[in-house]
C-alpha cells in the first residue's frame, strides 16, 4: 500500500488538486456521454414512433411496407 | 483532355476578369490584415522584423479562404456543374482548371504583394525573394486543398465557417514550412529544405487534390 | 430486451451457413450490436477498477515527478485511443467508400464523438499534468500541438456530417474528410516536429520519458484497453440509434419501434 492515510490520499504528494481534477473531468465526460448516446436512442425511438403514427401506421398494425431505402 | 482544362481555365479567368472588383476584395483584406499588427504588437522594428513572416503567411493563408466558398458556388447556382459532371471529359482536367485560374486570380496577386508589404516590417531585402518563391508554391497548395473543402460544403448550411473549420487545421503544415523557410533564410540556415518541402507537398496536392475534389463534386451532386 | 423480435423472420440468426459478413447489413448488425455492448462496457467497467486500483495503490511514487504522475493512467490512454479512433474512423470511411456499405460510414460518425472526447482528455489532463512537472500549462511541443490538431481535426468531421443533411451525402462527403485528414496527420505530426526542433523555445524536454516501473505500466496497459472496451461500447449504442434513424422506412424498424413502444 502506498498511502499511509486516506487524507495523504487525497492530498497526492500536495498535488492533488491537479490529479484530482483530471480524473474529475475525465468522469464527468465519460458520464455525460453515457447519458447523452442513452438519452439519443431513447428520443429516436420517441421520435420514430410518433414519426410513425404521423404517417399512418398504427402500432400492432400491418404497417405496409413502404419504399425500401436499398 | 488539356482542351477542357484550358477551356474552363480561359473562362473562370474571363468570368474573374468581369468581376475584377470581388479580386481587389481579396488583395485588400490581405494588405489590411498584415498592417493590423503593428498597432497589435507595437512598432518595435526588433519585433516586426521577427514577427514578419509568420504573419504574412498568416494573412495569406486567411486571404486564401476569403473566397473560397464562392469557387464552385457560381457554377452549382446556374447549373453548370451539373452539366460538366455529366460531360464526358474527366472530371479531373476541368476542376484542375478552375482551382488554376481560382490561384491566378485570388493566389497570385498575394504572392505579388508580399515583399512590398514585407518592406513595412523591415524585413532584410535578401530575404524577399524567399517569402515570394515560398508563397509561391505554398499558395498553390492552399487553393487546392481549399477546393476539396469547397467541394464538400457545397450547398451546405453554414458553408462558409466549416470550411474553415475543416481546412484550417490541414493549412498547418504549409504555413510551417513556408514561414519557415523565410525564418531559416534569415536564421542564417538556408531555406532549401523547406522549400524542397513545400514543393514536395505542392507536388502531392496536384496529384491527389483534383481526384478528391472530382469525387467531392459527385458526392455533393448526387 | 426482446431481441429476438428484432431479427429478420425470414434469415433466423446463427443458423444460416453465410460468414459473418451478413452482419454488414445494418438489419443484422442492430440486434448484433445490442448484445455485445453490455459485455464491452461491462469489460471496460472492470478493467478500469483493476486498473485504477493498480495505478493509485500498487504502483510506486515516481522518483522524480512524486504523485503528480498519477495522471498517466489516464493521459497516455487518452491520447491513444484518441489517435487510434481516427485511424478506425477513416478505416471505416475507406471501406464504405470501395465496398458501398452503409453501415461503415455509421460505423465512422458514431466513433468520432468519443475520439473527441478523448482527445479533450488528453489535452485536458496533459494540461494539468504540466503545471506541476514544467511549470506551465501548456508548452509548444510536438505532441501537444498535433494533439490540438487532432481534435480540430475530429471537430471538422463532426461539424462537416451534422451539418449535411442528406444522409447519403453526408456519409461520403465526411468519408472524404475523414481520409483527407488521415492522410495528413503524418504530415501534420511530421511538420510540427520539425518546427518544434527548430524554435527552441521551450527548454522542457518530454522525451525523456521517466523509466518506468512494471506496476505502472501495468497499470497504463490496462487502463488502455478499458478506453478501447468502452469506445466500443459507446460506439455499438450509438451505431443503434443511427441505424433506427436511417432505416426508418424499413418493416424491420417499424417492429423494433413496436416493441420498444409496447415495453414503455
Amino acid at each position: 500500500m502506498q498511502w499511509e492515510s486516506w487524507s495523504a490520499f487525497w492530498q497526492m504528494g500536495g498535488a492533488g488538486v491537479y490529479v484530482w481534477a483530471c480524473y474529475g473531468l475525465t468522469l464527468a465526460l465519460i458520464v455525460a456521454e453515457l447519458v447523452l448516446v442513452i438519452r439519443r436512442r431513447k428520443d429516436t425511438v420517441t421520435r420514430l414512433l410518433r414519426w410513425r403514427r404521423a404517417v399512418g401506421k398504427d402500432v400492432g398494425g400491418q404497417g405496409a411496407r413502404v419504399e425500401s431505402v436499398e | 483532355m488539356l482542351t477542357v482544362f484550358l477551356a474552363v481555365l480561359r473562362r473562370d479567368l474571363l468570368l474573374s476578369w468581369r468581376g475584377r472588383a470581388d479580386l481587389l476584395v481579396t488583395l485588400a483584406f490581405f494588405v489590411i490584415v498584415v498592417c493590423l499588427f503593428p498597432f497589435g504588437v507595437g512598432a518595435e522594428t526588433n519585433q516586426l522584423r521577427a514577427i514578419a513572416p509568420g504573419v504574412l503567411w498568416v494573412a495569406a493563408l486567411l486571404a486564401s479562404l476569403l473566397s473560397l466558398h464562392r469557387l464552385f458556388a457560381q457554377d452549382h447556382a446556374d447549373g453548370t456543374l451539373e452539366q460538366l459532371l455529366l460531360s464526358s471529359e474527366p472530371a479531373v482536367s476541368w476542376v484542375a482548371g478552375k482551382v488554376v485560374a481560382y490561384w491566378l486570380t485570388t493566389g497570385l496577386p498575394l504572392v505579388v504583394a508580399a515583399p512590398g508589404l514585407a518592406l513595412l516590417f523591415d524585413v532584410e531585402q535578401g530575404a524577399l525573394p524567399v517569402l515570394t518563391f515560398s508563397l509561391a508554391l505554398g499558395t498553390p497548395i492552399l487553393a487546392l486543398l481549399g477546393a476539396v473543402g469547397a467541394a464538400l460544403t457545397l450547398g451546405v448550411r453554414g458553408g462558409g465557417m466549416l470550411l474553415a473549420l475543416l481546412i484550417l487545421p490541414l493549412y498547418v503544415p504549409v504555413l510551417i514550412f513556408g514561414a519557415g523557410a523565410v525564418e531559416a533564410w534569415l536564421g542564417g540556415t538556408g531555406a532549401t529544405a523547406h522549400l524542397l518541402l513545400l514543393g514536395g507537398g505542392l507536388a502531392g496536392a496536384l496529384a491527389l487534390a483534383p481526384w478528391a475534389c472530382a469525387a467531392a463534386l459527385r458526392i455533393a451532386m448526387e | 430486451m426482446t431481441n429476438e423480435r428484432m431479427t429478420n423472420p425470414d434469415n433466423p440468426p446463427g443458423r444460416s451457413p453465410t460468414s459473418w459478413l451478413r452482419f454488414a447489413a445494418p438489419q443484422q448488425f442492430y440486434p448484433l450490436a445490442g448484445r455485445l455492448a453490455p459485455w464491452f462496457a461491462c469489460t471496460a467497467a472492470v478493467l478500469t477498477v483493476v486498473g485504477l486500483y493498480i495505478g493509485f495503490f500498487v504502483a510506486p511514487t515516481d522518483f522524480q515527478q512524486g504523485e503528480v504522475y498519477r495522471v498517466i493512467f489516464i493521459h497516455v490512454p487518452a491520447a491513444w485511443m484518441s489517435m487510434f479512433i481516427y485511424l478506425v474512423m477513416a478505416f471505416w470511411a475507406a471501406v464504405g467508400l470501395v465496398m458501398n456499405t452503409r453501415l461503415s460510414f455509421i460505423m465512422s460518425q458514431a466513433l468520432a464523438p468519443t475520439g473527441a472526447m478523448f482527445c479533450f482528455v488528453a489535452l485536458w489532463t496533459g494540461a494539468l499534468w504540466g503545471k506541476p512537472t514544467w511549470g506551465t500549462y501548456w508548452v509548444w511541443d510536438a505532441r501537444l500541438t498535433s494533439q490540438l490538431l487532432l481534435l480540430f481535426l475530429y471537430f471538422g468531421f463532426i461539424a462537416l456530417t451534422r451539418a449535411i443533411e442528406d444522409p447519403r451525402r453526408a456519409d461520403r462527403a465526411g468519408a472524404i474528410i475523414a481520409l483527407v485528414g488521415a492522410v495528413n496527420v503524418p504530415i501534420i505530426y511530421f511538420s510540427v516536429q520539425w518546427w518544434n526542433t527548430l524554435h527552441q523555445g521551450a527548454s522542457v524536454s518530454l522525451t525523456k520519458a521517466p523509466s518506468m516501473a512494471s506496476t505502472m505500466l501495468a497499470g497504463m496497459l490496462l487502463m488502455s484497453i478499458a478506453a478501447w472496451m468502452y469506445s466500443i461500447a459507446v460506439a455499438l449504442w450509438r451505431v443503434r440509434a443511427l441505424i433506427l434513424e436511417r432505416e426508418r422506412h424499413t418493416e424491420w424498424v417499424g417492429e423494433v419501434l413496436e416493441a420498444e413502444g409496447r415495453a414503455r
